[in-house]
């Protein structure tokens, strides 16, 4: 069993709420948490706000940003997108939890080298989705313009073409798709 | 497909990278302080009228909700310059999605649902929305945005025109449109002890701060802003906007801390937007393409709550030969939302106009179009008649041409095809003034051999954090990792907004000049420093204030190459390739950045983004980002950006121009000229989408 965290802020159970609340268990980024929400908390407003993860972005709250990306039981998924408590008993993994201690995860680096952010608002939702689809072509998940000739077996090539595809639902206004691609070809070597 | 890959390798890595990429940096809506309430602006659903009644009396007995704020109970605010702050003050709609009342509650779902089932009762008046070029109320405005005058003539343009061998005459539209930056506006805000304390995206917090202490009438010292990263504002962040009045009149009200984040369906009415613009230019030129008559005119929108004129006719007064010249703008006010900044306001929208002009002259001629512009190139600014401190445009567009090339390019229109695509070229200049404000900074000197430097500078990720580092490093003379960088808070030294590509040069030089007098300080110093370190204080206001004797622009280049589908009426930019002439590049990585950003923007003004007026509603349909097309991935390619040296005395100690703005101006004329190369068929309404191009092709 796993140790439940209580250090969730104030507000985890807030003053006048309505009766229609869930108590429910995430394993976050490798820790069970358990919270008590409102039903209509989206796991991302769960994420930011009771458990202090601010790391991942709310851009639209419509699922059209991907700022909000993280790794739902190893997909991505937005989580602007899905109610805390249909993801009861999910393991979750934010940008908080990709790095082991000071040693980044190799996205992360990559990132950093290449320039591949500005603002850094949308970097969260960016680098969780890269993360998930270098398993996604290591896989061999086909995208729309993977090349139908390819070994239906083997992984599919991060060709730049490749990646700007597969990263068309995380949205940058700062423009740092080119080092985007750059920084996620340079993490899949 | 082929991969041409812009390395950012050299450079100072950006030194906030580490927290971005992490989730660590904390922008002002993660900041959530114990026993924060959450606020929920309630939008009026009417273009026009009077807010006759809000009951409030049932939404109050929703369980959680804490207070409604309307124009009934706000708290009454001090003077503003800018009226759209002015909110909950009276009963007046100007616009559809002007606040009419604020919900404060427990939690952000039921603030958000009480907000949503305000019932608020209007007395409706007629609207006017529709911006068009026989508008019966335009009138002239006595300046456009940035204080320039609304008309400058210099000789006698009609009758050059009337004698002018060839002539072009065409007229440009352009729709609004929304700057998006991708994190929404938020503030919490916080009273305590008499004073306020607020965390606001904002592009520049000590503007934020004064503004703030106007309205609570409260000295400013009692006032305290921090904007510590921010996720994007393009020019919509740098006037204090809607959040930061809202939250601080809902923690007022209730004595809690308040956080308020506008839903990106609001943003389009509140934040600021580029507007809409009817340009005609007028070119009479030899036959060798030489120019003697240059008109540019615009038409545009602005609310009735505040004058802002899109300066679009600003950048013909400073790019090229013209002897007699007419540059103008009228300006009528509709029942819309306030139009703002958005990036590069009046070079963005204009220089669409003119660079198009200028490629409908070189056919018009017969002259290339790269050959065409350096045979219009000014010995002075033509306006002013002010020397240029440097002009590096001919050298980015003979350079430009080079690497993207251009030479022996095919003019003919509409004759490249392969399959069922269309391609073709296309190039634009694109300029950029130099502008600076006054700032103050402080450089200290610490006895364990750092140094920091303090400025209310702010970086909304322009690299500002890092950039600053250097011009302090540079000037101190010591290694950049003993330089430590506070920015982000009102509590620092006062300096002016992330805009108008000024920031590295106005914060750049306060920097410098603290860093420069604080090396003195230390070099008459014998022995150990004092415990508490040294610090100097600057402050530019003396320097930025003398009007230079010289015309101070950054120049630019842009190459584009497009394909077109001739089934579907799609346009693809497949090499998109800038060349810059803006004094010395501070960081090689950065600045890339910045360029390729301008670039991607650009883009998306020529192809997707546009914002379109509901006559019948009032407001702009394109309210979120899956109807306001900004570019995403697959949309960019391998953007290249480029920079000629440039050895400019006449700057600012650095010797740089901004650079934040430069890359969105000539892009869209670049990719619409293409689109003409590729398909013959000139479109003088952006953005290029498919319906307005696929009727043309056959």
């Amino acid at each position: 069993m796993e140790p439940v965290d209580r250090t969730a802020p104030a507000g985890e159970t807030p003053e006048g709420a309505p009766e229609a609340v869930s108590t429910l268990t995430l394993r976050v980024n490798g820790t069970a948490r358990t919270l008590t929400v409102d039903n209509r908390t989206t796991l991302l407003d769960a994420l930011r706000d009771h458990l202090d993860l601010t790391g991942s972005k709310k851009g639209c709250d419509h699922g059209q940003c991907g700022a909000c990306t993280v790794l739902l039981d190893g997909r991505r998924v937005n989580s602007c997108l899905l109610l805390a408590v249909v993801c009861a008993g999910a393991s979750v993994t934010t940008v908080e939890g990709l790095s082991d201690g000071d040693r980044l995860h190799p996205v992360q680096e990559a990132f950093v080298a290449r320039d591949a952010l500005q603002c850094g608002y949308c970097t969260p939702g960016q680098i969780c989705s890269a993360v998930a689809l270098l398993h996604e072509a290591a896989d061999g998940q086909p995208s729309y313009v993977t090349p139908p000739e390819r070994s239906p077996d083997g992984p599919v090539s991060l060709t730049p073409e490749e990646i700007r595809e597969r990263m068309s639902g995380n949205i940058c206004r700062c423009g740092a798709y080119p080092n985007i691609v750059d920084a996620i070809e340079e993490a899949a070597r | 497909m082929t991969s041409q890959l812009v390395r950012p390798t050299t450079g100072a890595v950006r030194r906030d990278a580490r927290q971005k990429v992490t989730g660590e940096a904390r922008y002002a809506v993660d900041r959530t302080p114990p026993g924060c309430l959450h606020a929920c602006p309630v939008p009026a659903t009417v273009a026009r009228g009077r807010v006759t009644a809000v009951h409030a009396e049932a939404v109050l007995q929703r369980p959680g909700v804490r207070a409604v704020l309307t124009h009934e109970n706000a708290p009454r605010l001090g003077e503003a310059d800018d009226p759209t702050l002015l909110l909950l003050q009276d009963d007046r709609v100007p616009h559809r999605g002007w606040y009419v009342a604020v919900v404060v509650a427990d939690t952000p779902e039921i603030a958000r649902e009480a907000a949503e089932v305000l019932d608020v009762d209007y007395a409706v008046e007629d609207h006017d929305v529709l911006l068009r070029a026989d508008h019966p109320d335009l009138y002239t405005p006595e300046e456009a945005n940035g204080g320039h005058p609304a008309v400058r003539e210099r000789g006698d343009f009609a009758p050059a025109f009337a004698a002018s061998p060839v002539r072009v005459d065409a007229t440009y539209s352009m729709s609004a449109l929304h700057n998006h930056p991708m994190e929404p506006h938020a503030s919490t805000a916080r009273w305590e002890d008499g004073g306020l304390t607020v965390y606001d995206s904002s592009q520049g917090a000590s503007t934020v701060r004064d503004v703030l202490a106007g309205l609570f009438e409260l000295p400013p010292e009692r006032v305290t802003v921090v904007s510590a990263f921010v996720g994007g504002g393009f020019g919509s962040k740098g006037t204090p906007r809607p959040p930061c009045v809202l939250a601080s009149m809902a923690s007022r009200h209730t004595g809690r801390p308040v956080r308020l984040v506008l839903p990106r369906r609001e943003l389009a009415a509140v934040v600021g937007h580029r507007a809409p613009t009817v340009q005609r230019v007028r070119i009479g030129a030899s036959e060798e393409g030489v120019i003697s008559a240059l008109s540019h005119e615009v038409v545009t929108q602005t609310s009735t709550v505040k004058e802002f004129v899109e300066q679009a006719a600003v950048p013909a007064r400073a790019m090229y030969t013209s002897p007699h010249s007419f540059t103008g703008h009228r300006v009528v006010a509709l029942d819309v939302p306030s139009p703002s900044w958005m990036r590069a306001p009046g070079e963005a929208s204009g220089m669409y106009a003119l660079e198009s002009a200028m490629d409908e002259l070189a056919g018009a001629v017969g002259v290339d179009p790269v050959e065409l512009r350096l045979r219009n190139e000014p010995d002075a600014e033509p306006d002013s008649g002010k020397p240029f401190s440097s002009r590096g445009l001919a050298d980015c567009l003979r350079e430009g041409a080079r690497r993207f090339g251009w030479e022996g390019r095919d003019p003919r229109p509409g004759v490249r095809r392969d399959g069922d695509l269309l391609w073709g070229t296309g190039v634009a200049s694109a300029t950029y003034p130099v502008l600076l404000s006054p700032c103050k900074a402080s450089a200290h000197a610490g006895p364990d051999g750092l140094y920091t430097v303090r400025v209310d500078a702010t970086d909304i990720g322009t690299g500002a954090r890092t950039v600053l580092a250097q011009i302090a490093a540079e000037a101190l003379g010591v290694p950049l990792d003993s330089v430590r960088v506070e920015l982000g808070s009102s509590v620092l030294p006062d300096a002016p907004v992330a805009g108008g590509s000024s920031g590295t040069g106005s914060w750049g030089w306060a920097a410098h000049k603290a860093c420069t007098a604080l090396r003195e300080e230390l070099a008459g110093r014998s022995g150990p420093l004092p415990s508490e370190g040294v610090t100097v204080e600057a402050d530019t206001e003396e320097e930025t204030g003398q009007e230079s004797p010289y015309a101070r622009h950054a120049f630019g280049a842009h190459f584009a190459e497009v394909r077109v589908d001739t089934v579907t009426g799609e346009v693809r930019v497949s090499r998109l390739l800038g060349v810059y002439a803006a004094g010395r590049i501070l960081n090689p990585r950065t600045a890339r950045s910045q360029f390729i950003g301008g670039m991607t923007m650009g883009l998306g003004m020529a192809l997707t983004e546009h914002s379109t007026m509901d006559p019948a509603f009032g407001d702009y349909t394109e309210r979120d980002l899956a109807s306001y097309h900004v570019p995403a991935c697959a949309d960019v390619p391998a953007i290249e950006a480029h920079w000629v040296e440039e050895h400019d005395p006449h700057l600012n100690p650095m010797g740089s121009k901004g650079i934040g703005e430069i890359g969105i101006v000539g892009t869209a004329a670049a990719i619409a000229n293409a689109v003409h190369h590729a398909t013959g068929v000139r479109l003088r309404d952006l953005p290029l989408t498919p319906d307005r191009l696929l009727p043309h092709l056959r």
